[in-house]
């Protein structure tokens, strides 16, 4: 007899991660580009991949502070432009797929960081859009300077399984991919636009920590993490790739160059997450014992609130 | 029972060790992209001092560009020297990049004539202005660019000229401490001879940075790097630095922030350039 959950989402499908190299905020050139990946996998000897997933900010480049304004636009309309180009560059052998892109996203008078999830195709539809959460604004980085917060972790469906989608530091926070997994996603798409650095060995020290964040995550919630990283410099700040798929064991399936551009073709099968999650049930314990966790985060952050309205009485 | 003991490595010692084949890679990578890719220039100017910094950019250059795009600029003052000029002939022989020698001391001395008192540092900055035009002229009739030698150290003394040394618009080095430059010009394979000898700026007759700077660099090196993380001197002392050392850093990089920036321009406006209206430089 066919397990209930299979019914909900094809069991397997063809993902693509690219390993994109932007032209600083020239957004019809980085459509230009998205066309030529298409075209690229399209001549590949593999099957056009059901999923497509782009780095962050794809559409114009990661570090482009007030230059924000300029380059973002509504989900719709880079939906319809995304839509245009794939029509353009696949042509008649084209059949609908998914696509993941990130962009700077402009949305009621609004600027944020976002990724959108849609389906192209003859009738293209806008599943889902993501606005980042956690704005890295330390060091290199000034995110809060520039856009809005996004709010939200939401699991959307798709014809290929429950989805999530983290933008960069979204996903080094563990409670984020854990809202995920108890949300009922099976895999997590994650756009991402990580400067290199730490060049003591081997690889650029970031390049490890995020393979070893998403290993564990991967491992702890039995789930899919792919990971599309941005390349190219820009102001002397390099963007290493090192797009990859983690499988739902804490495993390693395909990783990128963290140098240059590049095209990952990897097959995900759901079924590896029924098993590893039986294997290590540890998201089915989480929810176990998720309500006293909650009761005890509540407690703690109304301390913390208590703390704060305390402290402002005081300065007054 | 018997107990195995394991003791913690002491990670700040080897702080600054790089791996050199990762950082040429990097390093590359970046001329590669930052000239090519994102500027559409092919040929790069280096200024060939006989130093360690300019030979490791040199052969970097050589790497990402090939030996025929860069062009190599020895410009001698007629007090430089020979050992420098020397040196400089050795990059250019193992790089096998192009050549070309010009004397700035006809330059240099047209205007200091009408300076006849100017200090050594004063004729020290001339030679080092003097330098970036013939550099930045030399990059205007090849279609090139000139790239920048200043390593990390002197950038956080402000051990260089402002607006001379560090005005090329790219530089490889610039997050390298000199100590970080000795690693990767070994495995550059830069010549043992000026790897090894003391630095000098070669402003002036028989100086070197470390006696300039009253420090070594293997030891300012280790503080800056300290400060840099943002440990505080109380700590760096603690850590086994004398605290004269650490105050001598200290008191060199925080009387040369200036350095380090553009010109200050009064804001008057709410679109001040580089205060409200803001765009990264590759934009």
């Amino acid at each position: 007899m066919a397990s209930p959950r299979r019914a909900d989402r094809a069991s397997r499908f063809d993902l693509a991660l690219v390993q994109f190299a932007p032209v600083k905020g020239d957004i019809d050139a980085n459509f230009g580009g998205i066309g030529a990946a298409l075209s690229a996998l399209a001549a590949a000897k593999q099957p056009f991949p059901d999923v497509v997933v782009f780095p962050e900010a794809t559409l114009s480049g990661y570090f482009v502070e007030g230059g924000v304004r300029d380059v973002a636009l509504s989900a719709r309309a880079a939906l319809r432009r995304l839509n245009d180009v794939a029509a353009t560059s696949l042509g008649k052998k084209r059949r609908p797929f998914d696509v993941v892109l990130g962009f700077y996203e402009l949305e009621l008078g609004k600027l944020y960081n976002s990724a959108l999830y849609a389906t192209l195709g003859p009738e293209p539809e806008l599943r889902h859009v993501h606005r980042k959460l956690f704005l890295p604004t330390y060091g290199v980085f000034d995110e809060e300077r520039f856009v809005s917060r996004g709010r939200r972790i939401e699991v959307f469906q798709t014809k290929h399984g429950p989805a999530a989608i983290l933008i960069c530091e979204d996903a080094v926070h563990s409670l984020a991919t854990t809202v995920a997994a108890l949300g009922g996603a099976e895999i997590v798409y994650i756009p991402s636009a990580s400067p290199g650095r730490g060049m003591e060995d081997g690889e650029p020290s970031n390049v490890r920590l995020w393979r070893e964040i998403l290993r564990v995550a991967a491992a702890e919630h039995g789930m899919f993490f792919a990971y599309a990283g941005l390349v190219g410099f820009e102001g002397g700040k390099g963007f290493t790739g090192a797009s990859k798929l983690v499988g739902p064991f804490g495993d390693l399936r395909v990783e990128a160059p963290f140098l240059g551009p590049a095209l990952v073709r990897a097959a995900v099968n759901f079924e590896d997450v029924t098993v590893a999650r039986a294997a290590l049930p540890a998201l089915g314990d989480l929810e176990a014992n998720l309500s006293e966790l909650i009761r005890q985060l509540d407690q703690r952050s109304s301390k913390l609130d208590l703390h704060k309205s305390k402290a402002k009485k005081k300065r007054r | 029972m018997k107990y195995r003991t394991v003791v913690e490595a002491d990670k700040r010692a080897d702080q600054l060790a790089i791996d050199p084949v990762l950082v040429e890679r990097w390093l590359v990578a970046f001329l590669r992209d930052e000239l090519v890719r994102r500027r559409r220039i092919e040929k790069a100017v280096v200024g060939v001092s006989g130093g360690v910094d300019s030979a490791a950019v040199a052969y970097l250059c050589a790497r990402a560009l090939g030996p025929k795009n860069v062009l190599g600029v020895r410009m001698p003052y007629k007090s430089s020297s020979p050992q420098s000029r020397r040196h400089g002939l050795l990059v250019v022989e193992a790089t096998g990049i192009a050549d070309v020698e010009i004397d700035i001391s006809a330059a240099v001395d047209g205007y200091l004539a009408t300076e006849p008192d100017a200090s050594a540092q004063r004729r020290g900055n001339v030679m080092a202005r003097t330098r970036m035009i013939v550099l930045f002229d030399q990059s205007a009739k090849i279609g090139g660019l000139p790239i920048g030698t200043g390593n990390k150290s002197e950038r956080m003394f402000g051990y260089f000229t402002w607006h001379g040394d560090d005005s090329p618009p790219i530089n490889p080095l610039g997050d390298l401490f000199k100590t970080q430059v000795w690693q990767l010009a070994r495995h550059l394979g830069v010549p043992k001879q000026i790897v090894s000898k003391p630095a000098t700026a070669d402003l002036i007759r028989g100086q070197t940075d470390e006696e300039d700077l009253g420090i070594t660099y293997e030891l300012a090196d280790r503080i800056l790097d300290r400060i840099l993380t943002g440990y505080s001197s109380a700590d760096i002392i603690a850590q086994g630095f004398d605290a004269k050392d650490v105050a001598l850093v200290e008191r060199k990089v925080g009387a040369t922030h200036w350095k380090r920036h553009l010109a200050t321009t009064a804001m008057l406006s709410a679109t001040a350039i580089n205060e409200f209206y803001l765009r990264p430089v590759d934009y």
